[in-house]
Order: C-alpha cells, then structure tokens, then sequence
C-alpha cells in the first residue's frame, strides 16, 4: 500500500469491539463525502446534482461535509460551482487546466486521486456514466480500493464480522446476475469507498441559492517527461508525461432526441410486437399520447429500435406517470428500469407474462388490436366519460 | 496466418475472457418455486461481450498477421471459452485457475490478469468485453489497463485503425514509451454521440456488441481442437509463441488416436504468474457481499381490464381523471 488512500487505521486494534469510521485524520476535509461531478460545455450532468442530493443525506448521517470535484477549463465550468454548492455542496474543489477541457482516462485519473490522496474524503461517488465507468475504476485501481458499479441505492449502516461491529459503512446496493439478485457490497477496510451511481435512480435535490460553501482552487500543471515528482515550491497536481498516451480525434455529439427520462407516459414495446412494422404501431400510441417510444432488449436485439430507446437494466430507467408495456414478458432486467413507474399498463396475450405482476393494470389480449382501440379511446377523451371531459374544459 | 507485406511486423494481440451464467436468458429450469433464481441451474456461456472482442483480435490478426492469446481466470471449467477461442481461431489459450483467486472482486482479479499479461511479455492490444453479463461492472478492463500501465479506451463500437511501428516492444513498455511502437484509432459510444480517440501503444480497448457479428466456429479446428484439456506449464516457455516454431503448430495424438494439442493450454496458479497472494481472490479484494437478496417475483395486483371498447374507454377515462394522461 504505498501512498494509496490506505486501509482503515483502526482495523488492526485488537481491543476495538466497535470501530469507528473515517478514522483518518489528515487535516481538513477527512472523511467528507465526495461527488465527482460531470461537466460538458459547463453543463453538469443530472446524475451528478442527483448524487449531490443523497451525498447531503449521507454526510447530514455522518456529520461531515459534502464535497464536489469539478474538472474542466475556462469560466465556463468554474461558473458551475455556486450550483453545485446550491445542490448541497459544502466544497467544490475546482481544477481548472486546458489538458482537462474534455474528460480523458489517464488526466481526469491523476487529478482525481491526487485530491483523494491529498484531502482523504471516506466516500466517493461518481455517475455510472460512460465517463464515470471509465474514470472510477482507473482511480480506484490507482488508490487500490474497492468500487461498486451502477449502485441504485446507498445507505449508512454497520458490518458485523467475527463479532466486530465496523460503524458507518456505506452499503452499496446493485442488482446483479441480470438484475435477478440484489446485492448489498460494503468496503470494510479500504478508503476511501467508491461507487457508481445509475442515473435517474436518486432523486434531484432542489436548489437552494442561499446555501453556503467553500470554492477551493486546485493547481494542476503539466509534469517534464517522464516525471511526476513535485516541486518544492508548489502544490499543484502534476499530469506526468504518460498520461498524454491519448488524444481525441473528434468528438461528434448528437442532440439526444428520445428523453426517455423525464417522459412522463412511456409507451413500450417488446418481442411481442412481432415486427418493425408492429412497432409503427407503438409509435403511433405513444405520439397519441404525447409519449416517448420505449422498448425492452428483446426489440433492440431484433432490429427493431434503435439501442438508445432500451428500457431496463443495461438501458434507461424510467419513471414516468404512466408506462405502457407492449408485448413485454417482463424480464427481471427490463422491470428494474421501469417498475418505479407511477402507473403500468401492460398489454400482452400471455396471461401469465411476469409483466403483469408488476403491472396496475393488465390487459390480455392481442396488442395489434389493443392499441388501436386505445388510441381510438383517447382521442375521444374516453367516450363515457365524455360529459365530464367536457365539464373539465381545456 | 503470414504477415501482410504493408505491416513492419506481426500484432501480438491478447483477449481477456470470461466464462458466465447466462443470465439473459433465465428459464423455468432456473427459476425456484419462491420465485427466485436458481444460479447454479444457470448455463455456463462465453461472455457474449468477449466473443465481440476476440473476433476484433482475430479481424487484426486476418489483416495485419499476428497472434492471439487468449486468457481467462476461473475455474477448471473455464477451459470451455478458451476451447471456444481456439475453434474460432485463435493461437494459444491461457487458463489462470487456482484456489487462490477464488472471491476475487474486479481489483483482485485485474492484479491477476495484469500479472499474466506481463508474464505473456510484450503486447501490442489487450481487448476484453465491456462487461460481463453476471456482474455487469464494466470495471475489471479499466482497472487492468491501470495495473498494466498502460491507456484504455472503453466502450469501443469500431476500431478504425491500427498502425503499427518499427520498433517491437519490450515487456516494460508503458505509455511513457510514446508511439514508436504504434497507434490505434478507436471509435466509442457515449450517451450523446461518439468520439474518435487516438491512443499510443500498447493500450487496452473494451469492445461492445455494436462493434461486430462474431465469426462462428470453424468446423477444422474444432476438429483439431475438439479434446484439447487444460495443462499445467508453470514455466512459460516463450518457444510456444514462436509462430515458426514446429512444435506449436503440431498436433499429437493421444491413446485412443483423437488429436491433442499439447503446447495450446497453459494453465497458471498464483505463483506462476508472480501474484503475491495477498493480492488476489478474497483477500485481495477490497469489497465484500454483505447480503443478497433474489428478486422475487411478487404476486399478480394488477387489475385486468378486458380487450373490447368500452372496457379500454373506460379505463383511458380514469386515467385521465386522474391525471395520469394529459
């Protein structure tokens, strides 16, 4: 363990019954809750102002502060950090450099374990993002401590091994094997512990503007070939030559026209449908709805839809007023990302589809017949109801 | 298998894969009379993710020449996927297997993996799925490019090119090396879009399913290699990488005259490959289980509504009502 974040200190007290966390004292800032925040353009992800709301929890639990690492360059991204300390920041600690304009592996990985090593927070928390998946295992390999991937849930409680009580571990909770268990990891020697969160999993903390924090410039400066030693006469983090093995050729965004995830009706549709024609049909009901198309792996696998549609475990998850589920079995996998729907309509002519037990309403029958009738259904306001649809005005 | 007149030298490519339940597709067989999953009931597949990436090895290797190895940790069994890896056509197979390393989380079980990679000797691509489909962590691929020192580009949907260099590397090769050994240029997903990203060799790219149709079996070599068993070589002898070399090319047979390759599997414990063993399996990892609880299916509580018009209408009213529907 050479400069690592370090095992806890307290593990090797053979009197200890109970241990405490966050035993590392190191100066200001040890055992704080962190979130890594995602930035692109000056824009932070959702997923990271999520985590800032349930590393408040966390930190209120504990009694320490909540802090945030921000990356980037220029007044853009520097211009986030009151927001972040809205969200429920204490810290933001703000490296600012040109080599860290737009995320990349080896620099973000320096930058990040370095304000680990220097500061020793006890938690970490970064969005299971494509960036979050591909920066956090690098840190924690780095620090040599463990990672949870694509938590939907975290909480402080207590470990009990051979009859020692370790207080205060962040459990981690992740669906595995496909989503068909539900697995609570601790980490109950290493610090700091470290997760990746799914997105849309926790919920958005309101902003409040007069919420006070701390903005604490980092230096960060490009080292000479080959070395990554410090100088003498400042602290800045160094990028040792060798993290510049990369470059990015282009980057080519596209405007994300699905927003599966703040659809408030999600019209599904899965192996059922039977065809990409079928899936005209499901198009069409969630346009008469003003919804958003969904599908489950099984049509994505198909070639029906494309990939970015995908409800589910290794897709989106969802939880929108209603969600209406189009000849969907209902695998483990696709309800762990849309059972927190408020409402769930399932149409499936299999009876004993899973689909239904998750379901409030079910109708089984033939989708290619059922759909139509419900688009038919809500253009006419529900033609029973038409008096009071009337009454309801606009 | 000879190398093409355009490239300097042969690629030295390295697969990492993984044997899985098959999680995807959970059948009644699987499923307990509670409504939970049976994991030992499930079948042992090729994690579909690293069949993606053996096959970007082998379109190297078809256009480049070069050598695929391939290297797996997991129990004896595992020897399947490595079986399954020499049908399709690569060149050795390597099985980590050992009591040791049973437990491992992704740390414990990317300090393996690194160790062997290292023990291989120099590469010019390390190439692995981007997750396994029991775990799901996409974790263990960043974290043996760390341990390997080496760069990584995850999620990769198409590798747009390999150039090589002159210079044939050395096993302490980093990326401080520069690109004298060569380049890749890989293209990867992200949510909103993609990006093209240029990295030094030697460097480690997880691939996705997007990124190819994996080539099926070749009926010859599952032929050839059909019987092949896992064999204990604690001493890598670099003379079964030499292409040229008979011996790797020969084929023997065994008593009942079926044909084994005996320089193909090698199997490596803990202390073939120089892991200290506080280091891998359970106590080299830093996360522990401290619970699991199966998903269970709950009870049907959804109110059926029957397929005919007036029963629809009357339940796109309520939702309406109740402002579920705009």
């Amino acid at each position: 363990m050479p400069d690592g974040a370090g095992k806890r200190a307290s593990r090797h007290t053979p009197d200890a019954k109970t241990e405490a966390a966050a035993p590392l004292a190191h100066g200001p800032g040890a055992g704080d809750v962190w979130v890594f925040v995602e930035q692109h353009d000056g824009v932070a992800a959702e997923v990271s102002l999520e985590l800032l709301g349930r590393a408040r929890e966390l930190a209120d639990r504990l009694g320490v502060r909540v802090g945030a690492v921000l990356l980037g360059a220029g007044a853009a991204a520097k211009a986030l950090a009151p927001a972040l300390v809205a969200h429920g920041a204490d810290v933001v600690y703000v490296a600012l450099h040109e080599d860290l304009a737009d995320y990349l592996a080896m620099q973000y990985a320096t930058v990040v374990a370095g304000l680990i090593r220097r500061h020793r927070p006890q938690i970490v928390l970064y969005g299971a993002t494509t960036t979050g998946r591909d920066l956090a295992p690098r840190v924690a390999s780095t620090l040599r401590t463990g990672l949870t991937a694509d938590c939907t849930d975290l909480r402080i409680g207590d470990l009990e091994r051979k009859g020692v009580v370790t207080k205060d571990l962040l459990y981690q909770v992740r669906p595995a094997f496909g989503g068909n268990i539900i697995a609570t990891i601790v980490t109950p020697a290493h610090l700091p512990q470290m997760a990746t969160v799914r997105e849309g999993v926790m919920v958005m903390p309101e902003a409040d503007e007069r919420r006070s924090g701390t903005i604490v410039d980092v230096a960060v400066r490009r080292g000479a070939t080959g070395a990554s030693s410090r100088r003498a006469d400042d602290d800045a983090i160094v990028l040792p030559a060798s993290d510049f093995a990369v470059r990015v050729v282009r980057r080519l965004r596209e405007k994300k026209t699905v927003g599966l995830k703040g659809a408030s009706v999600v019209v599904a549709g899965g192996a059922g449908v039977g065809s990409r024609d079928g899936f005209a049909l499901v198009e069409q009901l969630a346009e008469t709805l003003g919804g958003v198309v969904g599908a489950s792996r099984a049509a994505v696998d198909a070639g029906w839809i494309d990939a970015e549609h995908q409800v589910g475990q290794t897709g989106v998850t969802v939880r929108p007023k209603l969600y209406v589920a189009c000849g969907i079995s209902g695998s483990v996998q696709h309800r762990a990302g849309m059972d927190q729907s408020a409402r769930i309509l399932a149409i499936n002519r299999d009876p004993d589809a899973p689909i239904f037990s998750v379901a409030h309403y079910g109708i089984v029958g033939d989708l290619h017949k059922v759909i139509p009738m419900l688009i038919k259904a809500y253009r006419t306001r529900g033609a029973v109801g038409a008096a009071s649809a009337a009454q309801g005005g606009a | 298998m000879s190398d093409q007149p355009d490239s300097p030298r042969p690629l030295r490519l390295i697969v990492l894969v993984k044997q899985v339940p098959d999680t995807a597709n959970v059948t009644g067989d699987a499923m307990k009379e509670d409504g939970t999953i049976d994991r030992a009931a499930l079948p042992a597949v090729f994690n579909p993710e690293d069949l993606n990436a053996l096959e970007e090895a082998l379109k190297l290797k078809d256009r480049h020449g070069g050598r695929v190895t391939v290297i797996t940790m997991g129990p004896p069994a595992a020897v399947a996927v490595l079986r399954e890896s020499l049908y399709r056509g690569a060149d050795e197979v390597i099985l980590l297997t050992d009591k040791a390393f049973a437990g491992a989380d992704t740390l414990a079980t990317s300090y393996a993996l690194a160790q062997a990679i290292k023990k291989v000797g120099a590469f010019d691509l390390v190439l692995c799925g981007r997750q396994a489909i029991d775990g799901d962590t996409a974790q263990v691929g960043p974290q043996t490019a760390e341990k390997l020192g080496v760069p990584e580009i995850t999620c990769v949907s198409r590798i747009d090119e390999v150039v090589l260099g002159a210079r044939e590397g050395r096993r302490d090769d980093t990326a401080a090396s520069g690109t004298a050994r060569g380049r890749v240029v890989a293209t990867r997903s992200v949510e909103d879009g993609f990006e093209t990203l240029d990295s030094a060799l030697p460097a480690l790219l997880t691939i996705t399913a997007e990124a190819n149709e994996p080539r099926p079996p070749s009926v010859k070599l599952v032929m050839v290699y059909k019987h092949i068993a896992a064999e204990a070589l604690p001493e890598y002898d670099d003379s079964y990488l030499d292409p040229d070399a008979e011996e790797a090319q020969v084929c023997m047979l065994d008593h009942a005259g079926r044909p084994v390759c005996r320089a193909k599997v090698v199997q490596w414990d803990h202390a073939a490959i120089g892991a200290e063993r506080e280091l891998v399996g359970l106590r080299g990892s830093p996360t522990r289980v401290k619970e699991i609880e199966s998903v269970v299916l709950a009870q049907s509580e959804a109110r059926m509504v029957a397929a005919d018009e007036t029963a629809i209408a009357e339940l796109v009213h309520e939702l309406i009502e109740e402002h579920i529907l705009a």
